[in-house]
């Protein structure tokens, strides 16, 4: 009795397993390949001397690429740019996403449709925004922004040519703080009200709530949306297109765009590729943290 | 005012005392609620200023929206119908339909039968798998750019919607995984049981079961994907020039400094972000699930 008990759901296992794998393995096979060609790909090219412009010089090229590349100024130059951008339009992001989620938490007549405007940037187009951006709000002579600064008598700024990186980063931070305060109103939702009216009872301000309850309950999304950003922040691409171009000079160029430079514009696969792995590593570094923050979760 | 006034009448007696009490902390709590109205809709506008000043200058004429700015003009549709005209506005938009549709409809029908299995017929492998596809996702596209364009070329796909469908399901998959099989895990699983109690295999389980009653949940999950599809630009600037460029592209286009074409940029940028906004606003709490994985509820 006991032995066919066992066979039978040694069977069935056997059977569920098989269901499983031919159930699972489109999205596996697809996505294993979508990953491990390219990246194979890559990191061959990056060792390799291969240039689109110049078929005759070919072969192994061992980690010459990489020497270059770290030789080269303009690779300091776009790291210390992507750095900037992330670390800039992070900190707008979270703090005023922690704010904002506060603010539209209370209750005021008409707070769904004005959430509802204040999420809208999130969701419009890369292109889209940083051309409303350059063109209508910070062009240096008709844009909103130069009216607003001359009616107050003040000299109209030219964002793109003085403050070519602030002005990526303004455009960045307007497209990303919406995603904080989208993710932190969420999280926000789940707050104890009973916890929040008992230590106003024990005579708790404002201010001492927001630092002692409300932010401890957003530490967990906080994080959530600093690695989420992080991962697209790297490697933010269609905002400097659009607008400088990278310039003026490298000012903005970030290393996606380095890349994008040395691999269309010069044909230099390998130090495009060399490149690229640089780009992944650090990507990586991020990612390692926010997967096993999902694995914790999965657990729970 | 009414403070001293009531300081001063509480110094006499009990009773005033007691409504001193009980009007002041109303009235402040009317102040401050007047000032969180205030304060909400100036940073709700403020934000939202760049998208309505847009769709403003798309009814202006072109010498009206490089004007001083201003609130008052004759609107027109000039600019739309120019749009259209000149650059052939529809081809570009059903670049960015079909791209979009067809792979959120590819990567549904990819993750419907893994999400199925991973929530339904869970081993021990399922939470790694689950892991390592959501792993994928930290991929920068810069990192893989070179051989996806290499391979593009050699398969003829540069430029391609096909090419684009490709990459955007794939792009796409482990979120649309991930979000299903929430949604799946949600579901009472007496409800499938009952169904293979009465014989249903599990094909008409999936089909008249699980679909049905989970239709909600899939549908919030196509929607992100189509708006993740249609935002995208990395790709399609990179992998697209003209006969299958998106919207995305087309409007990248005005970005070239010859003239200034702010009223036919807005136009256009408005008909391309319209549907966009209108799906997220409708999927706002389902996104948060997909785009967090599951982290925030």
């Amino acid at each position: 009795m006991g032995q066919i008990m066992t066979k039978t759901r040694a069977a069935g296992r056997t059977v569920g397993g098989l269901r499983t794998l031919s159930l699972q393995a489109p999205a596996v096979t697809l996505l294993f390949l979508w990953m491990i060609v390219p990246l194979a790909m890559t990191v061959w090219f990056s060792l390799q001397r291969y240039n689109l412009l110049m078929p005759e010089m070919t072969g192994f090229a061992g980690l010459e690429n990489y020497r270059y590349l770290f030789t080269d100024p303009a690779l300091w130059t776009a790291m210390g740019n992507t750095l900037l951008l992330v670390g800039a339009v992070l900190a707008i992001t979270v703090v005023g996403g922690t704010l904002l989620a506060v603010l539209f938490q209370q209750e005021f007549p008409g707070r769904g449709v004005a959430r509802v405007l204040a999420i809208s940037p999130f969701f419009v187009m890369p292109t889209v925004s940083a051309l409303v951006w350059k063109n209508m709000m910070m062009h240096p002579s008709n844009g909103v922004l130069s009216w607003v600064a001359e009616s107050f008598g003040l000299p109209a700024v030219d964002w793109f040519s003085s403050l070519p990186l602030t002005s990526i980063i303004i455009i960045v931070a307007w497209q990303w703080l919406p995603f904080a305060l989208l993710i932190l109103l969420t999280a926000i939702q789940s707050l104890d009200d009973d916890q929040v009216e008992a230590a106003r009872m024990d005579g708790a301000g404002p201010v001492a709530i927001f630092f002692f309850i409300t932010l401890p309950h957003l530490k967990r999304a906080i994080s959530v949306v600093i690695m989420i950003e992080m991962i697209f922040l790297l490697t933010i691409f269609a905002e400097i297109f659009v607008t400088t171009s990278g310039g003026p000079g490298l000012a903005t160029t970030n290393l996606a765009f380095l890349i994008y430079i040395q691999a269309l514009l010069d044909f230099d696969v390998g130090m495009a590729s060399a490149g690229g792995v640089i780009a992944i590593i650090l990507a990586n570094i991020v990612a390692i943290f926010l997967v096993r923050m999902v694995a914790k979760n999965l657990e729970s | 005012m009414t403070t001293v006034k009531t300081k001063t009448l509480a110094g006499d007696g009990q009773a005033p005392a007691v409504s001193v009490l009980r009007t002041s902390p109303m009235r402040s709590a009317r102040t401050r609620r007047l000032g969180l109205t205030v304060l909400g809709w100036a940073i709700a506008c403020l934000i939202f200023f760049p998208i309505f000043w847009m769709v403003l200058t798309g009814f202006k004429t072109e010498s009206a929206a490089i004007a001083d700015p201003s609130l008052i003009f004759s609107p027109t549709l000039e600019s739309y119908i120019e749009v259209q005209a000149r650059a052939d506005y529809f081809k570009f938009a059903l670049n960015s339909v079909v791209v979009a549709f067809g792979s959120t409809l590819a990567a549904l029908l990819i993750a419907i039968p893994a999400a199925y299995s991973m929530a339904f017929l869970p081993t021990k492998r399922t939470k790694g798998t689950l892991l390592w596809m959501l792993s994928t996702k930290m991929l920068p596209p810069v990192g893989v750019l070179v051989p996806i364009y290499l391979l593009f070329r050699d398969f003829g796909l540069l430029d391609t919607r096909t090419g684009l469908v490709i990459v955007y399901t794939l792009m796409n998959l482990p979120i649309v995984v991930w979000m299903l099989y929430t949604f799946f895990k949600d579901l009472p699983k007496d409800i499938l049981e009952a169904g293979r109690m009465d014989g249903a295999s599990t094909l008409q389980e999936v089909m008249f079961l699980l679909l049905p009653l989970t239709l909600p949940g899939i549908a919030s999950t196509g929607l992100l994907s189509v708006i993740l599809s249609w935002n995208e630009a990395f790709w399609s600037l990179n992998l697209t020039s003209s006969n299958a460029a998106p919207l995305t592209a087309y409007i990248a286009s005005f970005s070239s400094p010859e003239g200034l074409f702010w009223a036919k940029l807005s136009a256009a940028s408005t008909m391309a972000i319209a549907p966009i906004l209108v799906f997220g606003w409708l999927t706002q709490k389902q996104m948060v699930r997909g785009l967090t994985f599951g982290a925030v509820k």
